[in-house]
């Protein structure tokens, strides 16, 4: 058996990209959110560009348009091919009102992003969608 | 009544910056996506008024050995400040040569304090720059009729359509040949400076023209002329006059 | 002293849901991006925002560096009784900063 020789010094380390998070670690993270709830499409909506300008400024907003407010515990967007799968989490406490956030996020290349809602209830429901993202074209 | 009345002609000439001119010519704003417009048009949204706001406290901060600050002498920017940024680059009879608003700035602070402001993009100059831009919002680009300018902005002239850089390409080949095209997916936009300074989502942060005018040189790979040199002043003065009479948006926002 | 801009109104009419606007000058380091000398620039973000009306919780964020720079978040509150809106934001190396804003409901 032929052993590939592996040179890594500390400087080499900090040259190399970052790992890509896999299809895997998304599955992994949602399950942290989800407290292994089988995860069921709709009630919840991801607006987001299908195109973007930007990668490093996308606005989106996560909203429950298909539950009443008071029955949404939290929301959060997951990515696929970030670094790192999680992008934001949000608990709502007793003064919110509609369950909605909007934010800017960074996406590094075309991928899919989920939200995911978790009701008091302890049901969870998500949506999926495919964002594209391109380079711009003159970078410093 | 009067700021939601001056609030609604600054949306009132916003909105007269989204249409073209009927010479064609239309502000980098048109070539973006609807949500990066949406960033721009409302000020709660657009991180532009983050210096905007920075630049309003450095305003009116004493600086220096006597304490004076910019209000001290300029009184309230709403109204001394406005019109100045559409009118920039401009001859300073001091120096005997055309400077762009941060010069001016600059040169304005150095008088209060000898040692401020070191070249590049530093927070407080950029928050300055950003606030007297910000009076200007909503006017016309008009740039000086001062025959003194007139050397400097031919070379200007002469710089857009020169080729440079490994990739050989001048700022018309792409900004005039093929505006409106896509580069690597991204529209190539018409090169106004239609909003500086400019939050630049790629930079996710606030930059200058200067600093914009950079990262299209290193885009052709061409080595930036030093931070500023005169060739910097000399394509400024041509943008502008390339788009007078344009509706400045500053702070834009823009990919 | 971090600078931020908040969009909040200064009155509501009971039971309304007012929307709250939130922008945060934070560079928002992602701990992925190499520097020009080749090294990793270390990871610097807000980690955590939460909102409370007259001390009682409204959201609470937990923030990734996948969160652009500059910070944005944009949600909804109950206005119930007139007081004071909390706005904080914490995360790494130390960093903390809070804002209020007052609120008048009729």
């Amino acid at each position: 058996m032929k052993r590939r020789p592996v040179l890594l010094t500390a400087a080499g380390v900090a040259l190399l990209p970052p790992a890509r998070a896999t299809p895997e670690a998304m599955a992994s993270a949602i399950r942290s959110f989800t407290g292994g709830a089988p995860l069921r499409e709709g009630k919840v909506q991801l607006d987001v560009a299908p195109l973007v300008d930007n990668g490093n400024t996308v606005p989106v907003t996560l909203s429950v348009p298909g539950a009443p407010p008071a029955e949404v515990a939290a929301l959060a967007l997951f990515n696929e091919r970030n670094p790192l799968s999680d992008v934001l989490r949000v608990d709502f406490g007793p003064r919110a009102a509609a369950r909605s956030v909007s934010t800017r996020i960074r996406l590094a290349t075309s991928q899919q992003l989920v939200a995911v809602a978790r009701l008091a209830d302890g049901s969870c429901w998500s949506q999926r969608v495919e964002v594209v993202v391109t380079l711009a074209a003159c970078i410093e | 009544m009067r700021a939601c009345a001056a609030a609604l002609m600054a949306l009132a000439a916003l909105a007269a910056a989204a249409q073209p001119l009927p010479d064609g010519r239309r502000s980098g704003f048109e070539f973006m996506g609807e949500s990066t417009q949406a960033m721009q048009r409302d000020d709660a949204l657009n991180p532009g008024m983050l210096w905007v706001l920075e630049g309003e406290a450095a305003w009116s901060q004493p600086v220096g050995a006597e304490g004076h600050s910019c209000a001290g002498c300029h009184g309230a920017a709403r109204q001394s400040m406005r019109g100045v940024a559409a009118r920039y680059p401009a001859f300073d009879a001091a120096l005997q040569r055309p400077v762009d608003l941060r010069q001016r700035i600059a040169n304005c602070r150095r008088k209060l304090q000898p040692q401020a402001l070191a070249p590049g993009d530093e927070p407080q100059a950029l928050a300055l720059e950003a606030y007297v831009a910000f009076q200007s919002r909503g006017l016309p680009i008009t740039p000086p009729a001062d025959p003194r300018l007139e050397p400097a902005r031919e070379r200007g002239r002469r710089l857009f359509h020169q080729r440079l850089g490994q990739l050989d390409l001048a700022c018309s080949d792409c900004h005039e040949t093929h505006a409106g095209r896509r580069l690597g997916g991204s529209p190539i936009p018409q090169a106004h400076p239609t909003g500086y300074p400019i939050y630049r989502l790629e930079w996710q942060s606030l930059g200058s023209l200067q600093r914009r005018l950079r990262s299209c040189l290193s885009g052709v790979r061409a080595e930036p002329f030093a931070w500023g040199a005169p060739e910097w002043i000399e394509l400024e003065l041509f943008l502008a006059w390339r788009a007078r009479g344009m509706l400045l948006e500053s702070p834009a926002v823009r990919p | 002293m971090a600078r931020t801009l908040i969009t909040a109104p200064s009155s509501a009419r009971r039971g309304e849901a007012i929307t709250l606007r939130v922008l945060l000058q934070h560079p928002m380091e992602s701990g992925f991006r190499v520097g020009a000398d080749g090294r990793l620039l270390a990871r610097d973000i807000v980690r955590r925002f939460s909102c409370s009306y007259n001390g009682e919780r409204v959201v609470a964020v937990e923030l990734f560096p996948a969160v652009a720079a500059n910070p944005y978040l944009e949600f909804s509150a109950l206005a119930l009784d007139s007081g004071t809106l909390d706005f904080v934001w914490e995360g790494d190396h130390g960093f903390q900063h809070r804002e209020q804003r007052t609120i008048s409901v009729t």
